[in-house]
């Protein structure tokens, strides 16, 4: 999602979603048996959001450099990577990860199921982004480092991942946003985040309405919060950074 | 626990039943996605401040918040003002308002790349704007965003699994059920994971090459 709004419209959106949210609070019967649920699955969601991201944005570099790798069998294996975990819908690969390793013997707890599943995910999707910004940046930065005999590591670190952070950055704003709302999934297999508190709540009070705005209001301003916080280290980010041209 | 091929091929059948599930659904919400993509689109485009608010926040919620959740505000809500739909008819319904949301963004590239002059000369030849949009803007802005919708095409696919969550019977679920029968999950899943796998990247495949013939053109 790359926000297109002004100000005046976010301030405006802000309160429109304010009047909503009191209307809901206002028709929901007993708000104080909500609230503490409905805080803890927030705080599991914003958790698997940030570890599996952090995770993601590991093997992105990793893999979206191995792409760019002159040796065939670490680009090879870059390449089965991304596109397997590209194709793979994630909500079969979360049942997978979660019926299927214990019978290799691999128990691992349902949170970590989540993380490994959405980061492997979403490590895959932003290879495709990271390969993308890399090649984007001229070949003469290459070449300058060639001629300035600087080791190829060296040139990758200082001289061309800096330039292709500037141009991964939009995308990935956009990337980690779809990473949050994919966190919803990890519902399905038993962990109790926001959605899967959201449902539980609902079956339980049946205050269906309240407890969904709730929802949609708290993942809209984390999804908020993310294209804001992406904008903002565009903008850090070039401080100093005269345009390549 | 190895994998037992015989358990696998008995339960082919079923899954096979269950995939055209999928599939059906895949190209229903897309083809609602379309149609209540361009609206959207238009409406965002049409000059008139409260509409294309409206449509703007619609997109900007709609993008913003889970398709999971989405769907369980449709499935528990509505049959609380009397609507029930089948499940799969939610479903459908669902997937398809969340991916309208990307297409009508993808629709509005494509109108804003057709050049200003298409529309001034067609204002000079006293055409309306029914008749702009239908028979000047739209067939020049079609081509250029097939790719795209293709893509998205891929990623609905690859979402209709959520739909198990809404008690859909499709893939996802079929496999779940036959496991929970049978205790044996890693055939069926493992079956649905490859054909996930084959069909989107064959899927992704194709929309290289239509990719590659309109850049051609």
């Amino acid at each position: 999602m790359k926000l297109s709004v002004r100000r005046s419209e976010l301030v405006f959106a802000a309160g429109f979603a304010g009047c909503i949210l009191g209307l809901a609070l206002a028709t929901c019967q007993d708000f104080e048996a909500l609230f503490p649920k409905l805080l803890s699955g927030f705080g599991v969601t914003v958790l698997i959001s940030l570890v599996s991201a952090l995770l993601s944005i590991v093997l992105a570099l990793a893999c979206g450099l191995a792409r760019l790798s002159n040796i065939s069998f670490v680009r090879g294996a870059a390449i089965i990577y991304a596109e397997f975990f590209r194709g793979m819908s994630l909500l079969v690969l979360l049942f997978w990860l979660f019926y299927v390793l214990p019978l290799f013997g691999i128990v691992l707890e349902p949170l970590t199921v989540g993380i490994l599943g959405i980061a492997l995910s979403y490590g895959a999707y932003g290879s495709e982004i990271v390969r993308g910004a890399v090649l984007a940046v001229p070949r003469g930065q290459w070449e300058a480092g060639v001629a300035l005999n600087i080791s190829p590591l060296n040139a990758i670190r200082r001289i061309i991942l800096p330039q292709a952070v500037l141009i991964m950055l939009p995308s990935y704003g956009t990337l980690m946003i779809q990473l949050l709302k994919s966190t919803s999934l990890v519902s399905m297999i038993t962990i109790s985040d926001l959605t899967f508190e959201a449902y539980q709540l609902d079956q339980v009070t049946g205050e269906t309405i309240p407890i969904f705005t709730i929802v949609l209001a708290a993942y809209f301003a984390l999804s908020l919060n993310i294209s804001i916080l992406f904008r903002g280290l565009e903008r850090w980010y070039a401080l100093g950074i005269r345009t390549a041209t | 626990m190895i994998f037992d091929w015989s358990y696998a091929a008995s339960i082919l059948p079923v899954l096979a039943r269950a995939a055209v599930v999928t599939i059906e659904a895949t190209f229903l919400s897309f083809s609602l996605a379309l149609i209540l993509g361009l609206l959207l689109a238009l409406m965002r485009m049409s000059g008139v401040k409260p509409i294309a608010s409206a449509s703007l926040w619609f997109v900007e919620v709609i993008r913003g918040t889970p398709l999971l959740v989405q769907l369980f505000i449709l499935f528990l809500i509505l049959p609380k003002y009397g609507l029930t739909m089948p499940a799969f008819v939610t479903g459908v319904v669902g997937l398809g308002i969340h991916y309208s949301a990307y297409c009508a963004e993808v629709y509005r590239a494509g109108i804003e790349s057709v050049p200003r002059g298409q529309w001034e000369a067609s204002r000079a030849l006293n055409m309306g704007t029914f008749h702009t949009y239908r028979d000047i803007i739209l067939p020049q802005a079609f081509p250029p965003i097939i790719p795209a919708l293709g893509n998205y095409l891929i990623s609905l696919f690859k979402e209709t699994p959520l739909l198990s969550a809404v008690a859909v019977v499709e893939l996802l679920q079929a496999a779940l059920l036959l496991g929970s029968d049978s205790f044996r999950y890693i055939e069926p899943i493992t079956l649905v994971g490859v054909f996930f796998l084959v069909m989107s990247l064959f899927a992704a495949a194709a929309v290289r090459l239509v990719e590659r013939r309109l850049q051609a053109r």
